[in-house]
């Protein structure tokens, strides 16, 4: 008896014994709150005559929505509503990153250059946008940009072709007729060739040192073969000019000002916290190895493609991509100036026509997560990429 | 406007975490000696706050309708101002008691939704506002215009039915506040504003130059507004139903605030001593006391009263009501309220 009692008295004061004792109490609450929350939920829902459950996505919506990048009309599904969004605040998320992105680097190396004039442009550039509510940013050039662009009528026009009011910018917009594809699968041909090209390039360069000049190679393969195509196939490609009808043009390629003002405020504000995270990336190279490239006689350029960006890179992926995650969720703020993203359209219109609140919250919620996941998983495999034989 | 996804979440999440059972609304709100009532962010004529933030407007003296029957006082609201997106949520999750703002009331959001619909206290229907140079006067001639409207309302859908209707193409852009739309069609974004008619011509009051523009005579919609509460408490859906009905029947019967003290004392009439709670204990199924429907009409008036005073022809919304639908039946309106005994 003695032994037993002994035996138990150690099983329960072992350390990891308690350790998973007090982690199973844990997991078992969580479990118990989740468990209430639901139930709670649906009782809740069913008790206030509250619809619920996911039918909802295969109605016809009947709302239309101002900007689509896919056929839509009022007789589409609440699903196709769902699409239109996501698609519209994937747009205004690309190309706000990828304004950012060069705007943010721009900016930041002029921070850093030894004329005192530019680098306090990009001071100042940094310290008004990053120091002004996003919101307001967003309010100030849609104002802006409605109130200084004339009526339709009245449009500023370049070459009968491009066009711009207050309605929005119209391009003409260009249309591929028959015999147009296999152009665009000798593009696609080139584009893979001029990569075994760098590739070649690049292994040659190791082995020999000798250099290739494989971009201007590139493009001159690209273009040329694209331009050869055309004449050889008669030039299958015509252009649809926007025109003035009624109230508005139609026709072409038309970017409403929404677009416009979002993308931009997203990108100037966005690019100056992108700018601060560039300076501190290269100034986080040490002075030596600038000092030690000169002395081994590299030219400035290189030295900075070289030696200087690849090692501030490591520095500066990991707050970019927190940039470029704030950028898509910051997005959302589309709402307040009618640009047809994801929260307008679906967590807004669909929400109220449907009153499904919980399904269409959680859905959108889980469509963020997901792009912010899939951005962070491209960003570390790119720091991984960069990052230099036997580091940590 | 994170803050307003946050506010938007959280009033979700309170959804999530309500009690399973909780008192009637009418005890609550007794016991806690106020309720809350949601309001518009600002509707000249409707819910609108002056520089001192006190809120007045026909939705507005719903809310003060229902506090004086209930607590003989019609102040002891708290008003919450209220995006059309946000107002059904924030009435779902015990956020507000009332939602009197300018709602319509249709069939998907009385059985799907969750609300239930105390009456109308006005009748309305969808129009459109467009500048007087544009020489447009019709909304058939609206082809391939660009339309700015409110998210989250009836108004959306009804456009586009009538532009599918009608074959017509045009470019819905979509704001979440009322002020951003009116700015919008202000700074020429718009070729129209669309919103029900009283709307229009509230919103008018508040653009730059309100005499440039014209609201067209189409009316597209039906849009009965009206107070709207939870579903499932019924006590409560009663309070409120016949708060607004008293005011109806009081205007019938011609009892004014102006008049109602005098009228009250002399009157031998059963239906206004019924009204002013001399007669047939009325407040009691209500559990209420007997001189609330009194109450209502010496603090805030009759509907006669109240619709003068906010959005009649001598307001700045100035909305004739002789011939509209919001006239009594016995002027050829469809304001009818069933009788209060």
């Amino acid at each position: 008896m003695e032994t037993d009692k002994s035996k138990i008295g150690t099983f329960i004061f072992n350390r990891s014994v308690q350790g998973a004792f007090y982690q199973l109490i844990t997991l078992g609450l969580v479990a118990l709150g989740i468990y209430y929350i639901v139930t709670n939920t649906a009782r809740n829902m069913l008790e206030r005559g509250l619809a619920s459950g996911f039918h909802f996505l295969g109605v016809e919506s009947q709302f239309d929505i101002g900007m689509t990048l896919i056929e839509y009309s009022p007789t589409s599904t609440y699903f196709d509503s769902f699409i239109v969004g996501l698609l519209n605040t994937l747009l205004v998320a690309g190309i706000g990153i990828l304004f950012a992105t060069i705007i943010g680097f721009t900016v930041g190396i002029m921070r850093l250059s030894s004329n005192w004039l530019i680098a306090k442009i990009a001071e100042t550039y940094v310290e008004i946008l990053r120091n002004i509510p996003l919101l307001l940013q967003i309010f100030f050039w849609y104002f802006a940009v409605l109130r200084a662009l004339p009526k339709p009528k009245q449009s500023l026009e370049l070459y009968d072709s491009f066009f711009l009011n207050n309605r929005g910018l119209f391009i003409p917009d260009t249309v591929f007729g028959e015999g147009s594809s296999i152009i665009f699968y000798l593009l696609w041909l080139t584009i893979i060739i001029s990569i075994g090209i760098f590739i070649w390039a690049k292994r040659r360069q190791n082995r020999t040192g000798e250099r290739f000049p494989a971009f201007y190679v590139s493009i001159a393969l690209i273009l040329g073969t694209f331009l050869i195509s055309l004449a050889a196939t008669g030039f299958p490609v015509s252009f649809e000019y926007p025109e003035l009808k009624g109230f508005n043009f139609k026709g072409g390629v038309k970017l409403i000002p929404e677009l416009v003002a979002l993308t931009f405020a997203l990108a100037m504000y966005t690019a100056s916290f992108i700018a601060e995270v560039v300076r501190g990336g290269i100034m986080a190279v040490s002075k030596g190895q600038t000092e030690a490239a000169k002395s081994v006689g590299l030219k400035q350029n290189l030295i900075l493609r070289l030696i200087i960006i690849p090692q501030a890179l490591r520095v500066i992926v990991p707050p970019l991509t927190n940039q470029y995650l704030n950028l898509t969720k910051n997005s959302s703020l589309a709402a307040a100036i009618a640009y047809p993203d994801l929260v307008l359209v679906f967590a807004g219109t669909a929400l109220m026509q449907t009153g499904q609140a919980i399904e269409i919250i959680g859905m959108v919620m889980g469509v963020y997560l997901f792009l912010s996941l899939f951005t962070s998983l491209i960003m570390n495999l790119f720091n991984r990429f960069m990052k230099v034989d036997g580091e940590r | 406007m994170n803050t307003m996804r946050i506010t938007f979440l959280g009033l979700v999440c309170s959804v999530l975490m309500l009690p399973a059972a909780f008192a009637g609304t009418l005890d609550t709100v007794k016991s806690q000696g106020f309720f809350n009532c949601g309001v518009s962010q600002g509707v000249p004529g409707f819910s609108n706050p002056d520089e001192n933030g006190n809120w007045s407007g026909i939705d507005v003296d719903v809310c003060r309708a229902v506090s004086a029957a209930i607590f003989g006082d019609p102040d002891k609201v708290k008003y919450v101002p209220l995006t059309a997106k946000e107002r059904f949520t924030a009435l779902q999750a015990g956020e507000i008691d009332v939602l009197s703002r300018n709602t319509t009331w249709t069939l998907s959001r009385d059985a799907q939704i969750g609300l239930e619909f105390a009456g109308v206290n006005f009748y309305d229907g969808q129009g459109f506002m467009v500048r007087k140079d544009s020489g447009i006067s019709s909304a058939m001639e609206l082809d391939g215009a660009s339309v700015c409207t409110n998210l989250g309302t009836t108004t959306e859908l009804n456009m586009a039915d009538f532009f599918r209707a009608n074959s017509m193409a045009y470019e819905p852009v979509v704001f979440e506040k009322a002020d951003e739309v009116v700015n919008a069609y202000d700074e020429g974004r718009c070729d129209t504003y669309t919103t029900d008619k009283s709307g229009l011509a509230a919103q008018r009051t508040k653009l730059a130059d309100p005499d440039a523009h014209v609201v067209l005579p189409e009316t597209i919609s039906k849009e009965p507004l009206g107070p709207v509460v939870r579903e499932g408490d019924g006590d409560w859906a009663d309070v409120v139903r016949w708060s607004l009905n008293a005011m109806i029947e009081a205007e019938e019967f011609g009892l004014t605030q102006s008049n109602a003290k005098t009228e009250c004392a002399l009157t031998s009439n059963p239906v206004v001593a019924r009204l002013c709670g001399k007669e047939g204990g009325t407040g009691a199924g209500l559990n209420l006391g007997d001189s609330w429907s009194y109450d209502i009409v010496t603090m805030v008036g009759n509907y006669g009263d109240v619709y003068e005073k906010h959005v009649g022809e001598n307001t700045p919304v100035g909305l004739a009501r002789a011939g509209s639908p919001n006239a009594s039946y016995k002027n050829g309106g469809v304001l009818y309220a069933p009788p209060a005994r």
